[in-house]
């Protein structure tokens, strides 16, 4: 049976680059980094060869890349740490209404502690307005986050001309820090930290063809943060604890790739997206496009499906071979209604036929003309079973 | 999918029962899909017995083979004994069901357990 993913904002698949450079770092060379003797050389010359890798994808410093076990560490790291460390300077948080639930319920945390936080609504597309985000700044803000692009919904946010409205404000004080979760972004889109103007940024590598357990937090020279792991004096005394040097390796790898091939991914994946957008939106009755349609990651497709839920839409595509994901609540593990739709104003009823297409570099226009051979006959199949659906 | 039992995925591949009684005895319906679930129950009664279930779902795979093994446990079983239907024995039918879709099966009968109140509501008016 044909197998097709579509499923790349969960993970992707290692590039071969990736996996070699990995290999000897769990064979021969599996040294702790930190050792003085001679077993912790390699492993220390290969770490910081990849966090100049890193580094130079972002058009940061090699000193201020942080290596974390993921994308949602960066991002706990980059909230909690920035709020705890300037706490005397002010308790008050600003973060966008659809930001990942790593910053979400980091933020709830940081309210049971004790600061305020303000969540900056989005319009209908999922766009922050810098306005907004501005107007929200208060004597005592000490962060601001707003994530580079969505993964549920595909669009890319402003943030040169969120941090440029910052800036506007006031030129003196240094607080709040900027923050974008660029996990969705980092390796697919262009991403330079000056041009984007931020204190803090998060990456992770299993979005862009590197492997998990890798990601890194951007910390600008002289931006102040708490460490949440302490311990020993790993990553600068920031994040303590015996580096996953393979993976390193392999996020340092990715990043080198992605940085060369990026633009090439980007011109093979946006055929693809519209292609599909265009065929889901005119060959199936009722199925609307949530998130921009233009200012939208280069590989995402988001839709909602009416009258019909995500999860039976995603197991049916599954038996065909095809791998998508949906923000429906029945495939949500907790439950929960997707709040990336709720913010954008999506009602509830039409919310739960979400489902979420995320093109690959290896996806091919076939694959995209076999999802539409497969998926209307489940859509029909599944109206015909629904009590919503009056059609014929 | 290894999350779901084998029999709840062939009731989901296959559901039985699945449409309306337009000349429907008793009809019940439960949930609403701005929760994610909506199960629609429609009877046909015969002698205190249910000659007809049918059903109609919007719903995730649990809702849907739910829905289709309480429509078959229930055909041609008395009206107490289909009040009695629960949702253990619904999940248990089915080989199991993981713990965050147990809710699913209380639809399921809930649903039913409506159909047949609205006949005997009927029924009630009728004999006034």
């Amino acid at each position: 049976m044909r197998e097709i993913y579509f499923d790349h904002a969960a993970t992707t698949p290692l590039l071969p680059k990736v996996v070699e450079a990995m290999l000897p770092y769990l064979k021969e060379h599996w040294g702790n980094p930190l050792s003085l003797h001679r077993f912790g050389d390699r492993p220390r010359e290969a770490m910081e060869k990849a966090r100049a890798q890193v580094a130079d994808l972002i058009g940061a410093q090699p000193r201020e890349i942080y290596f974390t076990a993921s994308g949602s560490e960066a991002n706990n790291m980059a909230i909690k740490g920035a709020a705890l460390m300037n706490q005397k300077k002010g308790e008050h948080i600003v973060v966008s209404a659809i930001e990942h639930h790593s910053m979400l319920n980091s933020a709830k945390t940081l309210e049971k502690l004790g600061f305020e936080v303000t969540v900056v609504p989005v319009d209908e597309h999922g766009l922050v307005n810098p306005d907004d985000i501005a107007a929200a700044i208060r004597e005592d803000t000490t962060l601001v986050s707003v994530m580079h692009a969505n993964n549920e919904i595909g669009t890319i946010e402003p943030i040169v001309e969120i941090a440029q409205a910052l800036k506007e404000r006031s030129t003196t004080r240094h607080l709040p820090y900027i923050h974008t979760d660029a996990v969705a972004a980092a390796g697919i889109l262009p991403v330079d930290v000056k041009e984007l103007g931020v204190d803090l940024l998060s990456l992770a590598g299993n979005q862009f063809y590197g492997p998990q357990g890798a990601g890194a937090l951007f910390i600008r020279k002289g931006v102040r943060v708490m460490p949440l792991i302490d311990g020993g004096i790993q990553e600068g005394g920031r994040r303590a604890g015996t580096e996953n040097v393979a993976a390193i390796v392999g996020l340092g790898v990715a990043a080198e790739l992605a940085k060369a091939e990026r633009e090439d991914w980007e011109r093979h994946l946006i055929p693809l997206r519209d292609r599909l957008i265009e065929r889901l939106t005119t060959e199936i009755d009722h199925v609307y496009l949530t998130g921009h349609p233009t200012l939208r990651l280069p590989g995402h497709v988001s839709i909602c499906v009416e009258f019909i839920e995500g999860e039976s839409m995603l197991l049916f595509l599954s038996m065909q071979g095809v791998a998508v994901s949906s923000g429906s609540t029945c495939t949500s593990r907790a439950l929960k209604a997707s709040h990336v739709l709720t913010a954008i104003g999506m009602p509830a009823a039409l919310a739960q036929g979400s489902l979420v297409f995320t093109i690959g570099k290896d996806n091919t226009m076939e694959d995209v003309d076999y999802v539409m051979d497969v998926l209307p006959p489940i859509v029909q199949r599944l109206r015909q079973m629904s009590p919503l659906y009056k059609g014929g | 999918m290894a999350v779901y039992s084998e029999k709840v995925m062939e009731h989901f591949m296959n559901p039985r029962n699945v449409g309306e009684i337009p000349d429907a005895d008793g009809v019940g319906t439960v949930g609403n899909p701005v929760c994610g679930d909506m199960m629609s129950f429609y009877i046909k009664v015969n002698n205190g017995r249910l000659s007809d279930v049918k059903f109609k779902t919007f719903g995730c795979g649990a809702a849907i083979a739910v829905s289709s093994m309480v429509s078959e446990m229930a055909q041609g079983m008395s009206l107490e004994e289909a009040k009695q239907l629960n949702r253990k024995m619904v999940a248990d039918e089915l080989d199991g069901l993981p713990p965050n879709k147990m809710h699913c099966s209380n639809l399921g009968t809930e649903a039913l357990r409506k159909a047949i109140e609205d006949y005997e509501t009927r029924q009630a008016k009728s004999s006034v």
